[in-house]
């Protein structure tokens, strides 16, 4: 079971600020277990998808060079105060998760 | 809970709609008839040649973004020293008309290409994000517009603690 994404989306003037936190591991498969000493095996997300009301906004293609855990930050234009905003990411090894958030007031 | 994800033959239509001129009034028109459901789609392929690509120039060259040139309509802001490496966090603007996406290649990492960024529906080109890098190197981030015009800026980034093997 993977961890929730964590959204924040907020409208400051025209521009929505957005951002999201993906929990994952984003393991290389070069890193090993301290207690066992084995390699744990690659396992990143590949890609992953914003989208606002049902319109996908942002799609990212991801490799095993992007941070655990990693945060994005990106801006929309066009989004109101209570907009839908989806977010879904699937990893190399097909696990998957999807949450939504609404656009919050500044 | 994650939603279940569909699968099936939307996916490259999508993607192919998402990339080419003129794309959000035809998504829109497909995502009101049903046919498109962006939000539970993410696109099956993730492409493997570019990603996978050991070398910054066969990396540049799968992702077709070998051509490019220096454009100071970029704005890359990253650390000049990263005390670690396993979190770089680089922030890339894009002031080019029309940008459709944003690419982020370390030269030095064991696969250059990082990360690639499209934008559709009034998502300004514009993304902040967290890299691992194994050693000091140069990163390159390259513009794609939607009329197929490649831009790059770069910047060198010393690493004094390495970030891939953990």
């Amino acid at each position: 079971m993977s961890d929730p994404i964590k959204i924040r989306a907020t409208l400051q003037g025209e521009i929505t600020d957005i951002r999201i936190l993906l929990q994952h591991p984003m393991e290389t498969g070069l890193r090993k277990d301290i207690a066992t000493g084995k390699l744990v095996p690659v396992q990143f997300i590949q890609t992953f998808l914003v989208s606002a009301s049902g319109k996908p906004l942002i799609e990212g293609q991801l490799n095993t060079a992007v941070s655990k855990n990693p945060v994005f930050a990106f801006k929309a234009r066009g989004l109101k105060v209570g907009d839908k905003l989806l977010v879904s990411w699937i990893d190399s090894i097909g696990d998957k998760r999807t949450d939504e958030a609404l656009v919050a007031a500044p | 809970m994650a939603k279940p994800l569909p699968t099936g033959c939307s996916d490259p239509l999508r993607r192919h709609l998402l990339r080419s001129t003129g794309a959000s009034s035809a998504l829109m028109a497909l995502a009101a008839t049903g046919i498109l459901r962006p939000g539970s789609v993410i696109a099956a392929e993730w492409p493997r040649t570019p990603f996978t690509a050991t070398s910054f120039n066969d990396a540049l060259k799968a992702h077709g973004s070998s051509a490019s040139s220096e454009s100071r309509d970029i704005v890359f802001s990253a650390p000049d020293i990263a005390e670690n490496g396993a979190q770089v966090v680089v922030e890339i603007t894009s002031n080019i008309a029309s940008t459709q996406s944003i690419s982020v290649f370390v030269e030095k990492n064991r696969m250059p290409l990082a990360a690639s960024f499209s934008f559709a529906n009034g998502a300004l080109p514009q993304v902040r994000v967290p890299l691992k890098m194994g050693e000091s190197s140069r990163v390159r981030t390259v513009v794609k517009t939607t009329d197929g015009k490649l831009w790059h800026a770069q910047r060198e980034i010393k690493v004094t603690l390495g970030g891939c093997g953990g």
